[in-house]
Order: C-alpha cells, then structure tokens, then sequence
C-alpha cells in the first residue's frame, strides 16, 4: 500500500507544473489568436530544436536564472519571501565590479576577493530587511520592495561616480576586469565560438550546497520547521529571530553571486547596460521549481529556453519576442494554482488512507486542510 | 508566545485620529515653516506654483494606486500586482485614447486594469494562492502582454512606434483667467506667507484637468463608501475578520472579490492618467515602479484615504522637485527635515523614549550638517525619497500603524466557528 | 427519544442528520427536537459531533443526508445568512468579532437593513443592552473589551437581529465562575422571553444547573434525550463514553526529597504595562512527584510554562533545574538540559502539521540522538525510533511517513507524549495534555504520565480539567493573577474548593 501511495504522490508531483504548461500553452495561444498573429509559425520556432549557439545561450542564462532562484528559494523555506533579490544581486555586482576593477590582488586571488565582496554586500543588503524585520516587525515583502527601489537609485549614483568615460561612448561603466581575473568559458560545440560560462559550475556548486545544507543539516532542519510553523519552532527551541536574520543573510549572499558569472564571463564591468530583473524571474523560477534544487534548474532551463527560442521571432514573423513573457508569467500562476489544487487533493487523500487504514472512521478530527 | 511579528502587535489605542482643527493648525504651521524655508534659503522654487501643479499631476497616479491598494486591503489581499495593473491601464488608454477617444481612454484604463484585479482576485480568492505570489506573476505577466500588444498596436501608425503611441489628444483642461493672472502677480512678489498662499490658490485655478478633479473626487468617494455605507462595512469585515462576517451570512468571496477588481480599476485609472494627463502618449516603463510607491503612500498614510493622500502628495512633491531640475530647492528642503527630526527627537526625549529620541537627534543633526557643508543634492539620490520614507515610517512608527487585521491571510468558506 | 411534546412546541427539529469530512464520519442518524421557552443542552465529550452539528443548524456546513424543520418549515440552510432568516442565531465558542471595529460595526454586520449603520442602530443597540442587562457601549473598541463583554456582544449580535433560536457553543469555557453565573442569568431571562436557547457543553454539573433538557452525543450520533431533573452528572457520563470513565488516580505516592525544579521570584512583568504577569512565583517539584496548577484560563499559565521553558525575554527570578542554572538560557538548553514539553495547542506548537511524523520526531530533539549525527541528520536514526515510538504509544498511522496533519487529535498528542519522553527527561511539563482527545487516547496518556512518575520524573501538569488535576496530582497550587497561592492535598480537596480558590473567593 505504502508503494501505491509513493506512486500517487510522485504522479502528483509531476501533475501539476504539466498541468500549468499545458494552461500557459493554450493561454498564449488563445492571445496570439486574439492579436491575429501566426500561432502554429509561433509555436513551431519556439518549440524547435536550439541551434548549437542557441544551446549555449540557454545554458548561460539558465546559470545566471538558476543563482537568482536559489537565493529566493531559500527564503521561501523559511516563509520569507524576499522580493530583494533584484536589488541585492546590483548591489552586489557594482561592488565586485568596483573590487574587481581596481585588481589589489593577482588573478584569480582577485576574482575570489571581488565574489566574496559581492557575497557581503548581498548579505548585507538583505540583512537590512532581516534586521528590520526581526527589530521593528516590518514585513520583509515591502521593505524588500523599498530597497529595491533604493538600490537602483544608489547604483545609479555611485555609478557616476565609479565610471570611467570612454570617449566617443555615451555607456557609463566601471572599471573593466583584468583580463588575469576573468573567467573563462569552455567550448560545448565546436562549430561555434561561443562559450559556456566558467562559472555554470559556481551555480552546480551552490545548488548542490543549498540541497546539502537544507535537507541534510539540523541546521536545514531548524529552517524549515521555522517555514513551516513559526510557534512550533520556537517551542522547539529555536530561536526564530536568528534563523530569519541568517536565513536572510544567505539568502542575499546567495543573490551577491547572480551577477558574477555575467561580470566575470561575458561583460567584465558594471555598467548602465547590466542584466536587470533577474530577481524577479528567480521569483518566478523558484516557484516553478517548488523550490527543489533539481526542479529549480528545470525551470530556470525552460525559462532561458523560451527567452533564446523567442528571439527570431520578430525577424522571421514579425511577432513580439514579448510573447513568451506572457507565456512565463502565466506559467508562474497556473503553476502555484496545481500545486495548490493538488496540495488539496493529495491531503485528502492521506487522509482517507489514513481513515482506512485504521478502519476507524469515526474518531478522525480536526484534520482541516 | 513571543514570535517574531510580536513587534507589530497592537499597542492599545494607537494611530489616534487628528481631528479637523488640528490638521488645519498643522497645515498652518507647515505653511508658515515652508514660507521661511523659501526666504531663508533662496529656493523660489520650494512651492512656487509651477511646482504645485506638477505636484499635484505627481501626486494622483501614486495616490490613485495607493488607492487601488487600499481598497484590495481592507477587503484582506493584498496586491503588489498594482504596479502590472498599472502598466494596463497605461496601454488601455493609449489604445483607446489614441485609436478612439481619451475619454474612452480613461474607460479603457480602468477596464484593463481591473482585468488584472480580476485575475489576482481568482488566483488568490478562488484558489488561494499566497497574494504576493500572484501580484509578483501578474507584474511578470502584464509587462510581457503590454510589451507584446502595444509593439501590435502602435508600430507603423504616425508618431508610433514598438514602445510607444501616438500622441494622444488631451482630455479637457480649464484655467481661471481672472483668478490666475493676478495670483501669479501676488505670487511674484515673493511675499512671506502671503505669496505663498497665492502659489497654492493658483495652482488649482490653472490649467487644471477635468481628469485631475474626478481623480480626486475619488479619494472622498472612497472615503465614504468605505467608511459611511453598509457597502463598506461589509468589505471592510472581510479584511479585519472574515470568519466573523461569514458567521453573519455575508458572502466574504464576493467582496473579496468586488474589492480586487475595483483595486486592479484604480491601478488602471492611475496608469491612465500617465498616459493621458501626466503626459500625452503611452509609452514602455512609463510607470516607473509608482505602483510600489504607491503601496508605500497607503503604508505610510496608515491604510487609510486622508494618510494616503498625504503620503502621495509627499512622493509627488519629492518627485516633482528631482525633475524641475530641484538639486538645490532640495537641498534647501534638507534643512526643513533636519529642523524637524530635531524637534521630533526633543518631543521623544520628553516622552522618555531613551533610544528613539537620541537616534531621531542624531540623524536630524546629520542632516543638518550635510545641508551646511554641500550646495546640492544628486539627483539620482532624490529618487530614492518615497523608499526611504517609507523604510524609515515602518521602522520608526511601527507602533502606530493598523493594518487591517486578516490581511494577506488566505480564506476558505466555511471558516466560520 | 422524546417525542411527546406536541408540535407547536417544537421549533427545531433534527431528523437523521448526517455529515461526512474526508476521511471522517462527523455525525449520523442525529434526532433531536427543541421546544420554545427551553435551554437545551447537547452534551457529548471532545470530539463527538457537537460542534459540527450546531454548524449546519447555522448554515456554516451543508449536512449530507437528513433534514431541519425550524417552526415547523423544512428549511435548506446553506449560509449562515439562511439560518439568520429563520430566526437562528449563534454564539461561536471562539468569538466572531472583529477587534479593529466597533461594537456597533460588529453587531449591525451583515443586518444592516434593520436599522442602518447610524444612530439609529446605536439606539436599538443600547434599547436590547438595557433590556436584557448586557451593559454594552456601542461605541467602544471590541479590543478593548474583556473576555465576558465580548461574549455579551455576541449574545447582543444574535438578539439585534431578533433570533428565536439561540445556539451558544461551549459558553462558559473561558468565563470565571461569577461570570457563568451572570450568563445563566441571562439564558434564564431569554428562556423568560419564549426563546429556545441550545447549549452545547462537556461541564455537566453547569448543564443540570440551567438546563431543562439534555441530549446525550455519542461518535457523532445523538443517544438519548433526557430531563435535566431527572439524571445525574454520573449518567450522564456514562452515557456520553458508553462505558465508565477512565480514572485518572494515581497509586501511592512516588514522591522523593531530590529536588528537581526549584523556580523562586519569577517575575515576568506585562509589555503593555500595568499588573506584571507572573509575580514572584516560587515553586518546587521533586523527582517522582506531579504538581498540579489549576487556575481560570488566562491567569498566567501559558506564561508561566513558556518563562520555564525559555520561550518569555524579559523573566526575571532563578530556575534550577537538578544541579543546574537555567535562567538566561535559551529554549534549546533549556530541552537538552532534560526538559519535556508538551505544549497547549499541539496543532500550532507541538508539531510541524504538513511534515512527515518522522520529522515531527526531531522536533525538539534536533540536537540530540538518535536524529543526528554530528551536524547532519541521521534519517534512519529518526526514523527507527520513529518507528518503535508509533508502537509503543499506539499512534494509529499507517505509516511515519504519513503527515501528522492527517492523525487525529488522540494520535498526534500521543506522538507528542511518546517524543517527549524519548528525550529521557527529568522534567515534564504538560499542559492540558488531553484536552480534545478521544476517552481511549486520554487514559493511555495518563497511564504514561503516571508510568514516568514512578520511574522518578518530576512533572508540572496545567490543567483545566479539575478531575484530571485532582487524580493525578500529588499536590495542586491556585494560580490567580499571576500569582501561585495556597497548596491543596488532592486527597482532601474537591473541586469547588478549588473552584473558589481559582476565583479569589474565600473559601
């Protein structure tokens, strides 16, 4: 019985971010057939096989996707949802760009010095709402809000003030990186010169510790008892305000190091020009994923995937690559919804095999959803 | 049980409400400091009647998201989506205004607004999705779809383009002629107090949109239904404590629900009047992320309509000096805080709160030494005013805030008993 | 079954009511008849269908088989607002307010057509308050109100709308005795008016005292009517677990003079200001020994455990637990310095609800073997003795890695019970470790308590529940006030000795 139980769980499981796909697929059909565009040539690009650059391309952005969306997840598991994500990975970057410029140490030494800066600096950022809400009670959803929007303006400040002008460039940048301190990438096909970034296995390397730390560690254990019951876990004895305060603080550090393999692989500066919103699709990644290591990095490869595959969209169709956004957003939804839905029945369920399984039916209370 | 939100938890009798004499006293006060501010330090700008009327054009979009906001939470959701709901409201009246007429614009902004309202309203009532969840999908969603329609809608047409529309005519605006020119004469003058008066009394006689009215028509409005019907009431219950309404026979679903899609509404008629007052076309980003700011301005004006206006007219203001080109009319405004954050601190002291006060004093005394010994302020840091007022609010008044009770908890029929 | 009354009389009638949760047979083949110008009591004990029962006749569940006349109408009740129509009106045992709202908003919500939401509905307000002695301001704050005024506004909530029928539900369970008193005064005056008033209760000796008839609930199903003139608490008892009690009396006393817990001047004073919490409490517990705490709900009970266990910054005072120190010390030292803790609200505090029962294990002993190992957990550790504690406690799952929220209230408190003790503590502190169980789970909870205390365990036991007290306790303490008053033997007490001892009466 247990085996068919497993069974049924695991199916549920799958069921739901399935059963959000297919919603999303018909949603933005139904949208591109509303604005008269050309569904079956849409669909036919996007869900064709990426060229061999295009295979780069998705490994790349699903590295930089897949950090954003640890950092968030690790909020998550402790019932924090840090919306900071955004401003605590530009934060960062500026100052390991900033770090990295000036090059105080040699090669690699001052690639580790400029990371661990931007570890800091992210810790520190998120800290902020962590103090804030452990001292004051501020829920940590707005003041994350607010301090993105602060991080963006002091960015933008310092920025002024950090960059170099480069004649006849109106792009105001850092520093750029020594060429000693950059990260190199590999080949994965010979046919193009494109590379893999270096650090896609910084982003290995973190996803393996965060599912190390949170589901191996008693350390993991007072993390997710605190998520899933505050009273509970105070009880217990942990003490909850140092959880939300560390688990804030990692959760930044973990966002310190979204903007590294960009700086370090590919842009090897800080400027006007830096990736943004990628905290908000880490959001997004991190919910898809249910925030499992694995299925995190699933989604973060269906998200580069839909954003490399919709590029020649406007070029071969004349079609907004815009589109896929909608089709991400609504993944988003229709996704926590299942799993919501499915959260619902898989109770139920348990709870009639618990039911029948002591043949007792009527001494069963107070199991509400 | 002493849990981590603890530090919010009700200290009785907060929050008493101002009564009218007071905020007018206030307001008399504020009057006269800002009068000698502008003497004292030069800045002609601080409230000259060109900043006034900006102001109140800065003003309306984040009070009317603030508004979007507060009428979501008093029914117990909350929306972080008002920033997407926003962003269609900007493109609902760009299409209407441009391809039908602005006052179709207007409707076009509402009904695409409260389109998202109505999605947030079926993920979190229906389905009981956590509320951030869902604002943070729809912020996702209507940015792609606004990008997406509005690169459908406007390429090709005159004055268009993939981000941006036409111009859009202009709704109806009116200026009192025999008012205006001799209050910009007092105005001139630069009288102390008196000139003053004027600059406000002009900045609501010229070149005034009928939009603008109606918008702030609505902050009364709201105030009265929410707070003087049965309408209200009963929404109102469902954010304080659904079980307790249901157990009365009202349908909580359905207010909960009424109360989002009028929220997305209010998001869209804000988005709209970015796109139609605060300037004449729709265009990508136009938003700017007002839809948080105004988030923080029902936050900072304690979830209700007189605060949030409040709020927003301080955001507005703030906003309007940064663009005007303000560097120095703030920094002329640095002074005014440091005046007040002493004072403030003193008034601590004096209520005996030992770490407030000395805190209060020594950011005042920052402040204060900051104006002394600099001549402007980068503009990039101004932007950063709603933010920080709003951190600095909840951090230091915490106490004092009331949000409504069951907000942002998820509620399922039957949770009555 | 009483069916001799004639129809008129009759203004509910329950005929085969049934209701099933997944899972769960919440009631069947209920038969009950209510007549005008009565109190009629439900009694049945913690979990037998009462309050699922009084939630369909409000309209708050649909019943799945069986039908309800009210004044001789077969009625469809399907929101609370069908069963306002109707003349029903109920008072929650959790009360339905909303603290941020007055109590006119409060009590004109939802019945606003009545008479609007303005001064007219203020002066109706204080017309009923006066008429029926309720003392209620409609202007004030709900949050500002004690425990007994809220409970008159829900009274005055169902009377504004002009309720026939009055359901309260477990009324007097968080109300001191004068206050009980006061409410019965009350029920009296409305049975006066030609209301019917339904009384749901487990207390039966308040049940003979104000009602005129009382129908027995038994696993959900309704057993007998009968006139509360003629039965006694005892038969009433019985009929209510369908066999004798279990009794909680512990044997001869394993009392020993190696002192266990010493806690002397603990003060735990008020955040909001004003009468400290806890004040200068002193007590003892030795090895082998139970000391009972009884005392109305809310006079510094939760406070007193939680500044034992760690869980209140700002107790002041000394606690000894053995040879060591603990004031200061953090929960988590407080546990692994050899306390257990079973907490009040098991659902909230005991255990993580949507985790395996195998973590549930951990919970509390994350620290400590065998669930760790080093810094990392050791699963089969945890789930071995996870295993041996579901057999050896009887907690009925089918397996540990069913989620706790699935077992019933009986078979979490026993995973709890059996946790706590895998800990080998030397203090245990239980509170209210049976209330919502089934009869069967209560009396293997007491057995383990009493088992542990023969083996030398000192045990601090809170307990509304005076009968639970009195048994298992080898001495019982009054706290009042956050202040812990006069010993009692429980050879000698009874319980309304206690009773006045807990209100500040003389005895």
């Amino acid at each position: 019985m247990m085996k068919s139980a497993q069974k049924t769980k695991i199916l549920l499981a799958i069921g739901a971010p399935v059963l959000a796909l297919v919603a999303a697929f018909l949603i933005t059909s139904l949208v591109l057939i509303l604005a008269g565009d050309d569904v079956g040539g849409v669909w036919g690009q996007i869900l064709s096989l990426p060229s061999d650059r295009g295979y780069v391309n998705i490994i790349n952005s699903a590295t930089v996707y897949y950090l954003s969306a640890v950092a968030v997840a690790i909020g998550f598991r402790m019932n924090l949802f840090n919306i900071g994500v955004d401003g605590q990975y530009r934060v960062a970057a500026f100052a390991a760009a900033v770090v990295a410029g000036e090059g105080w140490l040699p090669g690699y030494f001052n690639t580790a010095l400029a990371m661990l800066a931007a570890v800091l600096v992210g810790a520190a950022w998120a800290g902020i709402a962590g103090l804030l809400r452990v001292t004051r009670g501020v829920s940590e959803v707005i003041s994350t809000i607010m301090l993105n929007a602060i991080a963006t303006a002091l960015v933008a400040y310092l920025l002024r003030k950090a960059a170099v002008k480069d004649t006849g460039s109106n792009i105001t940048a850092t520093k750029e990186v020594p060429e000693g301190s950059r990260v190199g990438g590999f080949k994965l096909f010979d046919s193009v010169p494109a590379t893999v970034y270096g650090l896609v296995f910084l982003a290995v390397a973190v996803g393996f510790t965060y599912w190390f730390v949170i589901n191996k560690t008693t350390f993991g254990f007072d993390l997710r008892a605190t998520g899933s019951s505050e009273t509970a876990a105070v009880a217990s004895g942990i003490n909850v305000k140092k959880m939300v305060v560390i688990s804030m603080l990692l959760s930044g550090g973990a966002a310190g190091l979204v903007g590294m393999p960009l700086l370090f692989g590919n842009d090897y500066a800080y400027g006007s020009t830096f990736q943004s919103g990628l905290g908000f699709a880490g959001i997004a990644i991190a919910l898809l994923g249910r925030n499992h290591p694995v299925g995190i990095a699933l989604g973060a490869l269906l998200f580069a995937f839909l954003d490399e595959q919709s590029n020649p969209l406007q070029i071969l169709l004349d079609v907004s690559p815009d589109i896929v956004k909608i089709t991400q957003g609504t993944i988003v939804l229709t996704v926590v919804i299942a799993y919501e839905v499915v959260r619902r029945y898989g109770l139920r369920l348990e709870q009639h095999r618990v039911a029948s399984a002591l043949g007792d039916e009527t001494t069963l209370k107070g199991a509400k959803a | 049980m002493s849990v981590v939100t603890d530090a919010v938890a009700a200290v009785p009798a907060a929050a008493k409400k101002l009564s009218y004499g007071w905020i007018m006293i206030w307001l008399a006060v504020g009057l006269v400091l800002f009068s000698a501010l502008r003497i004292v330090t030069g800045a002609d700008d601080l409230d000259s009647s060109g900043t006034l009327r900006a102001t109140l054009v800065a003003a309306i979009p984040i009070g009317l998201a603030g508004l979007g906001g507060l009428w979501a939470e008093r029914a117990g959701i909350v929306n972080i989506g008002l920033e997407g709901m926003m962003i269609l409201g900007t493109f609902g009246a760009g299409f209407f205004g441009y391809f039908v007429d602005p006052w179709v614009g207007v409707l076009g902004a509402i009904a695409l607004g409260a389109i998202g309202g109505l999605i947030h309203a079926v993920a979190t009532v229906t389905f009981g999705v956590d509320h951030i969840v869902s604002g943070v999908a729809i912020n996702i969603i209507s940015l792609g779809a606004v990008q997406y329609l509005a690169a459908l809608a406007f390429t090709g047409e005159p004055g268009g383009g993939q981000t941006q529309s036409p111009t859009i005519k202009s709704l109806p605006s009116f200026t009192l002629g025999f008012l205006s020119d001799p209050l910009s004469d007092l105005e001139q003058k630069h009288w102390f107090v008196v000139s003053d008066l004027a600059a406000i009394a002009r900045a609501l006689v010229t070149n005034l949109s009928v939009l603008t009215i109606l918008c702030l028509l609505l902050f009364v409005l709201t105030w009265w239904s929410l707070w003087r019907t049965s309408f209200g009431l009963r929404l109102r219950s469902c954010g304080e404590s659904p079980a307790a309404a249901e157990s009365l026979g009202v349908n909580v679903i359905r207010y909960k629900f009424t109360a989002v899609v009028i929220s997305g509404g209010f998001a869209g008629l804000a988005g709209g009047f970015l796109a139609l007052v605060a300037s004449s076309t729709f265009r990508d980003g136009q938003t700017g992320g007002r839809g948080y700011i105004g988030l923080a301005a029902m936050i900072f004006g304690n979830w209700r309509p007189g605060g949030l206006l409040a709020g927003a007219g301080l955001f507005g203001y703030t906003d309007t000096l940064r663009l005007r080109g303000g560097g120095e009319t703030i920094h002329g405004l640095l002074l005014l805080v440091a005046v007040g954050l002493i004072l403030m601190a003193i008034w601590q002291l004096r209520k005996g709160r030992r770490v407030a006060g000395p805190v209060t004093g020594a950011i005042g005394v920052v402040i204060g030494l900051w104006y002394f010994f600099s001549d402007s302020i980068p503009e990039d840091l101004t932007g950063m005013t709603p933010y920080v007022t709003t951190l600095l609010v909840l951090a230091l008044a915490s106490q004092r805030l009331r949000m409504p009770a069951a907000d942002g908890k998820p509620y399922r029929k039957g949770s009555a008993g | 079954m009483n069916t001799t009354s004639t129809s008129q009389d009759v203004v509910v009638r329950l005929r085969d009511i049934g209701k099933r949760f997944p899972g769960v047979v919440a009631n069947h083949d209920v038969n009950i008849d209510i007549k005008r110008g009565t109190v009629h009591a439900i009694v049945g004990e913690n979990g037998a269908g009462k309050s699922t029962l009084m939630k369909i006749l409000y309209g708050v569940q649909k019943p799945d088989s069986g039908t309800i006349e009210v004044n001789g109408q077969q009625v469809s009740l399907s929101s609370p607002a069908d069963a306002i129509a109707v003349g029903v009106g109920m008072v929650f045992q959790h009360f339905m307010l909303a603290d941020n709202l007055s109590v006119l908003e409060n009590v004109v919500l939802g019945a606003e057509k009545l008479h609007g939401i303005g001064d007219a509905a203020r002066a109706k307000i204080t017309e009923i308050s006066d008429a029926y002695g309720l003392g209620i301001e409609p202007d004030r704050l709900v949050e500002e109100l004690g425990v007994g005024a809220r409970q008159r506004v829900e009274i005055l909530k169902v009377l504004y709308r002009g309720a026939s029928i009055v359901i309260l539900d477990e009324p007097t369970a968080v109300l001191v005795p004068q206050e009980v008193d006061e409410l019965f005064g009350n029920l009296r005056g409305l049975k006066a008016e030609g209301l019917a008033v339904i009384f749901i209760s487990h207390k039966l000796d308040e049940v003979l005292s104000v009602a005129d008839e009382v129908t027995v609930i038994r696993r959900g199903a309704t057993v007998d009517t009968v006139a509360a003139s003629s039965v006694s608490s005892k038969q009433l008892a019985e009929m209510m677990v369908g066999s004798e009690l279990p009794d909680p009396s512990t044997e001869t006393s394993t009392v020993t003079d190696r002192v266990i817990l010493e806690v002397r001047d603990l003060t735990l004073p008020s955040p909001a200001g004003g009468r400290d919490l806890l004040h200068d409490i002193d007590l003892v517990i030795h090895s082998g020994e139970i000391l009972g705490i009884a005392g109305v709900e809310g006079n510094g009970q939760a406070e007193l455990v939680e500044a034992i266990m760690g869980m209140r910054p700002g107790a002041s005072g000394s606690i000894r637990l053995g040879d060591q120190d603990l004031a200061g010390r953090s929960t988590r030292d407080r546990r692994e310095a050899g306390i257990g803790y079973i907490p009040e609200d098991r659902q909230r505090h005991g255990l993580l609800l949507d985790a395996p029962l195998w973590e549930n294990r951990m919970l509390g002993h994350q620290t400590r073997k065998p669930n760790i190992n080093g810094p990392l957990i050791d699963r089969s550790g945890a789930r071995k003795d996870t295993q041996r504690i579901v057999e050896e406690y009887d907690v009925r799952s089918p397996g540990i890695d069913t989620l706790a929220r699935a077992l019933s209230g009986g078979n979490q408190q026993k995973l709890i019970v059996g946790r706590e003790m895998a800990g080998d503590p030397i203090l245990l502190i239980a509170s209210h470790p049976t209330r919502g169980v089934d009869v069967g789970a209560q009396a293997a909870i007491w057995n383990h308590i009493k088992r542990a205390r023969r083996e030398g365990l000192a045990v601090l036991l809170i307990s509304a529940d005076l009968d639970e007290l009195i048994g298992l306790s080898d001495s019982i303490r009054v706290i009042l006030r956050g202040r812990l008053g006069e010993t009692f033997d429980p050879a000698t007490v009874t319980p309304t000795m206690l009773g006045s001892a807990m209100t500040g009466a003389e005895a």
